[in-house]
């Protein structure tokens, strides 16, 4: 989502790359660069002004390290400032001592509370809690409906009654005792800040429920307004974090900075697809790092371990350090893969992806079309691909329902990947070998993903330069 | 396809290295800190968050304090309305016109998410009217006349009304756009309008993904008096459309309105699915005479890119603003309007079925104006 304004910082430091030292002029250039990219990002103005203040501050002062290039100097500012601004560190949870912890949910209309609050409940039962739903967004039609759904496709009871959102949330946390559950989401219904009726009665529902946390779920998407929204809700219901939605669209989400600069409290969590599996905790650090293109390496890690089966992958990790990859190994890569969700989405992820492939359209499908040319191939041709004669390929192209350009295309670069895999294997070897040490392990660790992000994006990507 | 291997080749080989850290990891234990960091210091250790959520500390609530502190809601509007006035009173009291009226006038249509692209432009030609003499550089009110006239006349020949088919079989409009920006509630409000003006209408609840979307458009229907045709969940929404209108023509019902699933401009098979669903919503009988845009009037920049896409996918024939009953100015119209020549037909300015209204460009300027 914040590729665009990587992209806008990467055409101003380009710039600045030719340039020797950094004077007030530059400085001053950078910075109405990073004004207007910032604000086609949707960051308030205020916060635009305070960001580019500390800055510029910051930049002509003496701060300023002897041993890195002007565009290093800058960018490292600017990381540290975004940084700063986007929270710090991340939010953790603790629960409260007399169960049940009540979490409350509230927003505009339309920012995806109640799927936010499905996703919520299934984090906390990823995290060993037993979650209780409430529903009281009793005003648009089927709410309650829509959160009964997404309950039961997670396994979360859902309460709700029709009756009015004070005594929902009193006879929900009266039942959620009774069941003995220690976790308790309240789903509200969506109002607009300044609707008096509407937030004096979400201030109303907070009083009865006494909320551990009161988060505030705010769209990706968001402009200017993000600010004012979210004053009126905290100063209503004195928010605790901030659960930014629909991250997975293109919004470059300024909102998230404007938000969290006014609130002041640490953005939470990000919900960052349809499934309700697709939530995550935020880490300002690497969104701050993801804005300035260095990649998000350790969301893509964590998002591996989640997804990534360890006993697939341990296989062929054994093959790596065999020194064998086959279409074999690379089929369970790829399915594994399309666990993780769409290609675009991962690509977002990686450090070190120039911009054309990011911007490029991405079919998914195209996934399943090297799905069925592995598929159509014998055991044989799958580990050693050197039989595939033209009459072979032939065969596959037509078993698969592709083209024999679209076979030798994918023998190709599986070519290009074995030798690339050669170089991950003999790593692979080194750390199974010596598990006991635990500094030197973390040195080859360290350089290990270096290797896994640096490697590929220079050598796979070459032929398409 | 080349392309898509490419990046899967690299996908893969990026995970299985990340899959040999993930393996690994448990048995390096503690010494992990600052593993694979691009910048080591700026990137803290995940296994310390993870931890501390995993056995939580008992912390003293802030509970209290929290409410002593709590204010009452103060009248949101007033103060919201004022702050882009605040601006342009601030041009009008000054004597004259120099740089700080073009910064304020800039900082407001920022603010009202006009966008950086359109603000300059529309500043630009208003540097210039003052500079072939066509403004007077002394009349801050005249200025801003000139302002308000410029924005208007963007919207010129927009008239806010839908088309309907001319032809035998039932208009159809289909309503598209992003998750969450108020399409079902439209159609509804839509269905009450149509119906008490005295045409049949059925509603086809083409959102067959989102938990319970049939259900809230069945309410509206009961509401409307319409008739509506639901498929199952996860059924194909181009079916369900389909039957609608067939459904529509056997009882010689005027007007379909069709519901879509909203969906992320940047989801390529999602697209796709709704391009099919327009392709079978033009299918004869039905004559498809709108594809609405739904946008939520807090969109900001994105909304741009939201409405070139649609249109490039399924032919938008004019937005529909919602939720400009609260603080967003919803000025990113402006720049779709600047940059896509798409008109805007309908505004929602409030939660009543009678506050969904034709877009009028004056007014909405002289909203945008505080």
């Amino acid at each position: 989502m914040f590729d665009t304004l990587t992209d806008r910082f990467d055409a101003i430091f380009t710039r600045l790359r030719g340039r020797g030292r950094l004077g007030d002029a530059e400085v001053a250039e950078v910075l109405r660069e990073i004004r207007v990219a910032l604000l086609e990002a949707d960051v308030n103005l205020v916060v635009v002004r305070d960001l580019l203040e500390a800055i510029r501050a910051r930049c002509t002062g003496a701060e300023l390290a002897k041993h890195l290039t002007p565009a290093q100097q800058v960018i490292k500012v600017v990381n540290e400032e975004l940084t700063v601004t986007l929270g710090g560190e991340a939010l953790k949870i603790s629960y409260a001592s007399k169960p049940p912890t009540v979490v409350l949910l509230a927003g505009l209309q339309g920012s995806g509370k109640t799927t936010a609050s499905a996703k919520l409940a299934r984090w906390f039962r990823q995290q060993g809690r037993h979650p209780y739903l409430i529903g009281a967004d009793l005003q648009r039609p089927a709410a309650v409906e829509q959160l009964r759904v997404l309950g039961a496709e997670i396994g979360v009871d859902v309460f709700s009654e029709p009756t009015d959102p004070v005594s929902v949330v009193r006879s929900g946390l009266a039942e959620a005792r009774r069941l003995g559950r220690d976790v308790v989401i309240v789903d509200t219904a969506g109002r607009l800040a300044i609707d008096r009726v509407l937030m004096d009665e979400v201030r109303r529902v907070s009083e009865a429920l006494h909320p551990d946390y009161t988060f505030f779920v705010v769209d990706a998407m968001t402009g200017q307004d993000a600010v004012q929204t979210a004053e009126a809700f905290h100063q209503a219901l004195q928010l605790d974090g901030i659960i930014l939605t629909k991250v997975d669209g293109d919004a470059r989400g300024g909102a998230a900075l404007s938000v969290k600069q006014v609130v002041g409290r640490p953005i939470a969590f990000l919900s960052t697809g349809e499934r309700v599996a697709d939530f995550e905790i935020f880490h300002p650090d690497r969104l701050a790092s993801r804005i300035l293109g260095m990649g998000d390496v350790l969301s893509l890690i964590e998002k591996a371990e989640r997804e990534y089966d360890e006993e697939v992958t341990g296989q062929t990790i054994e093959r790596l350090q065999a020194g064998t990859f086959t279409l074999d190994d690379f089929l369970d890569q790829l399915r594994q893969l399309k666990k993780m969700g769409p290609l675009t989405g991962l690509l977002s992820l990686m450090p070190g992806v120039p911009k054309e492939v990011r911007d490029a359209k991405v079919d998914d499908r195209d996934v399943g079309k090297i799905e069925a040319i592995i598929c159509s191939m014998t055991p044989l041709e799958r580990t050693d691909p050197t039989v595939l004669d033209g009459s072979r390929r032939l065969r596959i192209a037509h078993g698969s329902g592709t083209s024999t350009t679209e076979v030798n295309n994918l023998l190709r670069q599986f070519k290009e990947m074995q030798k690339m895999m050669r170089g991950i294997g003999p790593m692979a070897k080194l750390m199974g070998g010596r598990p006991g040490n635990p500094s030197k392990s973390s040195k080859g660790n360290r350089k290990k993903v270096k290797g896994g992000r640096v490697t590929p994006s220079s050598r796979g990507l070459g032929p398409t330069r | 396809m080349t392309l898509v291997i490419v990046l899967i080749v690299v996908a893969v080989a990026l995970l299985v290295s990340a899959g040999l850290v993930v393996s690994t990891r448990s048995r390096l234990g503690a010494a992990l800190e600052g593993r694979g960091a691009p910048q080591p210091g700026t990137l803290p250790s995940t296994a310390s968050t993870i931890s501390a959520q995993a056995e939580p500390e008992p912390e003293p609530s802030p509970r209290f304090e929290a409410e002593a502190a709590r204010p009452v809601m103060r009248d949101r509007l007033g103060r919201a309305r004022g702050l882009l006035a605040g601006y342009f009173d601030q041009v009008r009291g000054r004597k004259g016109i120099d740089d700080a009226t073009f910064e304020e006038l800039e900082e407001a249509l920022i603010l009202a998410d006009v966008g950086v692209a359109t603000t300059t432009r529309v500043l630009g030609d208003l540097r210039d009217k003052l500079h072939s003499g066509a403004l007077s550089a002394t009349d801050p009110t005249a200025l801003l006349q000139a302002l308000q006239d410029d924005l208007v006349a963007m919207f010129d020949g927009d008239v806010g009304s839908l088309a309907y088919g001319d032809g035998d079989g039932p208009t159809v409009w289909l309503f598209v756009g992003v998750n969450g920006v108020g399409k079902t509630t439209t159609i509804g409000k839509l269905a009450l309008r149509e119906t008490e003006s005295g045409r049949s209408v059925v509603l086809a609840a083409g959102d067959t993904f989102r938990a319970a979307a049939g259900e809230q458009l069945e309410s509206w229907a009961e509401r409307a008096g319409a008739r509506i045709v639901r498929g199952s969940d996860g059924a194909d929404p181009s079916s369900v459309i389909f039957d609608a209108v067939q459904h529509a023509a056997s009882r010689r019902a005027g007007l379909v309105l069709a519901d879509t699933a909203g969906r992320l401009h940047t989801k390529v098979n999602l697209m796709d699915e709704l391009r099919k669903v327009r392709r079978v919503a033009e299918r004869p009988p039905g004559q498809l005479t709108e594809v609405l845009l739904v946008l939520d009037a807090t969109t900001g920049q994105n909304g741009v890119v939201q409405a070139r896409q649609f249109t490039e996918a399924v032919g938008v024939t004019g937005i529909v603003l919602t939720k400009l009953d609260g603080t967003a100015k919803g000025g990113v119209v402006l720049a779709i309007r600047s940059e896509l020549g798409l008109p805007i037909k309908l505004v929602g300015v409030g939660e009543a079925p009678a506050d969904l209204v034709p877009f009028d460009p004056a007014e909405f300027v002289s909203v945008l104006f505080g």
